[in-house]
């Protein structure tokens, strides 16, 4: 198994993590865009109310004050101004971090970033290129209805010249989102916001659990990068593969523990440049294949995933790979949990995928 | 108690259409040199009847007059009617290349030759303008190589842009000269965020975008007004008004708007409506403007009246929406015949010059054309490899893109 594989799990000696601050996956982003603003006077970071008040989520808090309202500020509430004017900015030469408040509100900049921050290396043959992250927070499972509540990764997916990035963790969040920041091309950067402040694994009726607790939590102070790209395995397993990313790694490992079925989890972090061979190695290995997401099922990501397998593993397949996510409906807000793909419908799925002939 | 009159729809029509008479008494002209030139410095709320006036410096005999006539020599304002002169030969030459089938596409500046001949020559040579699909004029009067810019128009193996983008959307940074989309308006709010970087890395640059009438009616163009007001960004916003977004009148984006200028000043950004068709008029403008950003006082709005003299593109034939000779009615004449007339009576020009002038841009625009198409044509000749598709996309070359093109053979 390459090494980039255990890049987190046991990755250092238990003296480096007692060393190591604790950090939420908010901490964990603030501390990402505070070492990039450090190393590079060209990072910007603004938003709608990132500046004084440090975002509504509280990610950007303290910038203004550590580097001044010409690199962190407020910015109208404009999604396309604020995506509009950010890939200006990066063909000056800046390395511009934009925050859209919610995903459920990239829509109006949606223009912005297919037909012109995705395309600009490639229509001006090299001439202007785009440096760019947009952050936004992604996914549901906090009561935020329709529109707090979406996942649109497949529409980033979707479009060539985007890379796309789902965090599970806060070691994986500030990693990847520093090598978020130096990659030369757009880069849009979903964060799950049930994760934010705690691993969640779908069980909303039991209490929250802190990141405290969680070993990648343990998140280095200064500079270092999650490679965008690579996938990584979070339990081995023999008798079945989860390809899942965000909130829903958690909610794959809790399935896994509670039905017993000894099954491989990969959290894939970045789904475009997506890590095919990770994946095919696993599911030629187990022969069977369950692809999960929060987001709604048809011409979702795991679409993608469903058909990848499908090409580069057919001949390894024992059962029909399987989706497990959102239903192809609007995000409700009462039926929230009926909704949400949590451990009880992927550990159905998983029994239902071992007994498959 | 009475019902009330049922309600109407509005919706705003051009004075006329084919088979009718051109109309164009709405367009009050001012007399040349009767507008005021404030200075730079002024505050916006002083100069609102600018956004509904006409700043005109050429009059009807061809002299220059008033407060608004720019320190051009003689020398620079051949220069000028050179450089209009060369667009418009481009502009026939790239014309009938599209007829014979040597390219997919093309778009003249006929009439509006003047814009962006003299705004180019206002502007420094760093700063950076984000254009239009009709701002070629940035190019030639900054002496970008017309054989490049045909390459890219043929698509050809020495195409800058490598055969990815329709004709007309150069792209030079070297040049100041911003890749063009293609999709409207989307230019306008990233001209405001260069500017911002600018500023924000107290450099000395500014920026100028472009738009055209029809499409201020995009969000693109208000979110750019709501930012570069806010931020006080360095920028010249420039809308091109001439008259016509393919078959739609310019009143179906105006709407009850006076003017396109008047759309700054609710934003508290400085508003000129200027004679499009004059090219003293457009570059002092521009200077008064581009001055204004570079002394950190922000932002201005620059409305250009004009007229699209041409169709929209050669996929475009305007005898179908509008009077058929409507272009030879409008009231603010012909940019090139308006600065010839000028130099003439100036006494610096004559027809002699002139038609000899004529006939050497010609060659050069000929020869040009000669050296491009060695290169090939979209459909005969050398074109750029397949492998090019897969080039850029992303900085480096992804595993997906790399199976894909394994897939293509190349």
């Amino acid at each position: 198994m390459p090494s980039y594989r255990r890049i987190c799990v046991g990755s250092a000696s238990r003296s480096e993590f007692d060393a190591m601050p604790r950090m939420t996956m908010i901490e964990a982003i603030r501390s990402a865009l505070d070492v990039s603003m450090a190393r590079n006077d060209d990072v910007v970071v603004y938003g709608e109310d990132v500046g004084f008040f440090g975002g509504v989520f509280r990610c950007t808090q303290g910038l203004q004050q550590k580097y001044g309202v010409s690199r962190c500020f407020d910015a109208p509430i404009s999604e396309c101004g604020i995506v509009g004017t950010a890939i200006g900015m990066a063909a000056y030469g800046l390395r511009p971090c934009v925050e859209l408040q919610f995903a459920d509100y990239m829509y109006p900049a949606y223009d912005q970033i297919v037909s012109e921050a995705a395309r600009l290396r490639y229509r001006s043959a090299g001439d202007f290129t785009c440096p760019l992250v947009i952050r936004m927070p992604t996914g549901g499972g906090i009561f935020g209805g329709q529109t707090h509540s979406q996942s649109p990764e497949a529409l980033f997916t979707h479009v060539a010249g985007l890379k796309t990035v789902v965090p599970s963790n806060p070691y994986d969040a500030k990693g990847l989102l520093i090598a978020a920041i130096e990659d030369p091309d757009p880069v849009i950067f979903l964060e799950p916001k049930r994760l934010y402040n705690g691993p969640f694994d779908g069980h909303h009726d039991r209490p929250v659990t802190a990141w405290a607790k969680h070993e990648l939590s343990e998140v280095p102070e200064g500079h270092y990068t999650t490679p965008l790209g690579k996938a990584v395995t979070r339990r081995a397993g023999e008798a079945v593969t989860i390809l899942a990313y965000g909130t829903m790694v958690h909610v794959a490992l809790a399935a896994v523990e509670e039905t017993g079925v000894d099954a491989e989890v990969i959290d894939l972090r970045t789904l475009l440049p997506l890590d095919l061979e990770t994946i095919v190695a696993s599911v030629a290995k187990t022969g069977r294949c369950i692809v999960l997401h929060e987001a709604t099922l048809t011409s979702g990501f795991g679409a993608e995933l469903t058909a990848l397998v499908q090409e580069h593993c057919f001949y390894h397949l024992e059962a029909p790979v399987m989706r497990v996510t959102g239903w192809d409906t609007p995000y409700p807000h009462a039926q929230e949990w009926d909704y949400f793909p949590g451990p009880a419908r992927l550990g159905q799925a998983l029994r239902d995928i071992v007994e498959a002939r | 108690m009475t019902s009330p009159t049922p309600l109407h729809f509005h919706v705003p029509e051009p004075a006329s259409r084919p088979g009718g008479k051109p109309d164009f008494s709405g367009v009050s002209i001012p007399k040349a040199g009767s507008v005021r030139r404030p200075p730079v410095d002024v505050l916006p709320e002083e100069i609102r009847d600018l956004a509904y006036s006409i700043i005109r410096v050429l009059n009807h005999e061809g002299r220059a007059i008033g407060p608004w006539v720019p320190d051009l020599s003689q020398d620079e304002l051949v220069a000028g009617l050179r450089h209009m002169m060369t667009l418009r030969t481009f502009d026939a030459r790239m014309q009938m290349a599209q007829r014979q089938g040597k390219t997919s596409f093309y778009m003249q500046h006929t009439g509006e030759e003047a814009v962006s001949c003299a705004f180019r020559i206002a502007l420094g040579p760093d700063d950076m303008n984000f254009p239009t699909y009709r701002q070629a004029g940035l190019l030639i009067a900054h002496d970008y190589p017309l054989v490049d810019m045909m390459c890219q128009i043929y698509s050809n193996e020495h195409d800058p842009l490598k055969g990815r983008q329709l004709p007309v959307m150069y792209s030079s940074k070297k040049h100041g000269f911003f890749s063009i989309s293609g999709n409207l308006a989307t230019q306008f709010v990233q001209a405001v965020g260069w500017a911002m970087a600018s500023a924000i890395k107290r450099d000395n640059r500014i920026a100028a975008a472009w738009i055209g009438d029809g499409s201020t009616a995009e969000s693109d163009f208000h979110a750019a007004l709501v930012f570069a007001s806010t931020y006080k960004a360095p920028v010249v916003l420039n809308v091109v008004n001439n008259q016509w977004a393919i078959s739609t009148f310019q009143g179906i984006a105006r709407g009850g708007s006076g003017t396109f200028a008047a759309r700054g000043l609710g934003f508290g950004i400085p508003a000129l409506r200027v004679d499009g068709n004059d090219y003293l008029a457009t570059y002092a403008v521009a200077k008064w403007a581009i001055e204004r950003a570079r002394l950190n006082l922000g932002p201005t709005l620059i409305e250009y009246v004009t007229y699209r003299a041409g169709a929209h593109s050669t996929s475009d034939d305007p005898s179908a929406y509008r009077p058929k000779h409507e272009s030879e009615e409008w009231p603010l004449g012909d940019p090139v015949i308006r600065l010839k007339q000028h130099l003439i009576a100036a006494g610096a020009w004559s027809e002699e010059r002139h038609k000899q002038t004529e006939a050497e841009i010609l060659a050069t625009v000929i020869a040009a054309q000669k050296e491009a198409e060695a290169f090939g044509t979209l459909h005969s000749g050398g074109k750029p490899s397949a492998r090019d598709i897969f080039e850029d996309v992303y900085a480096e070359l992804p595993p997906h893109l790399r199976r894909q093109r394994q897939q293509i053979g190349v």
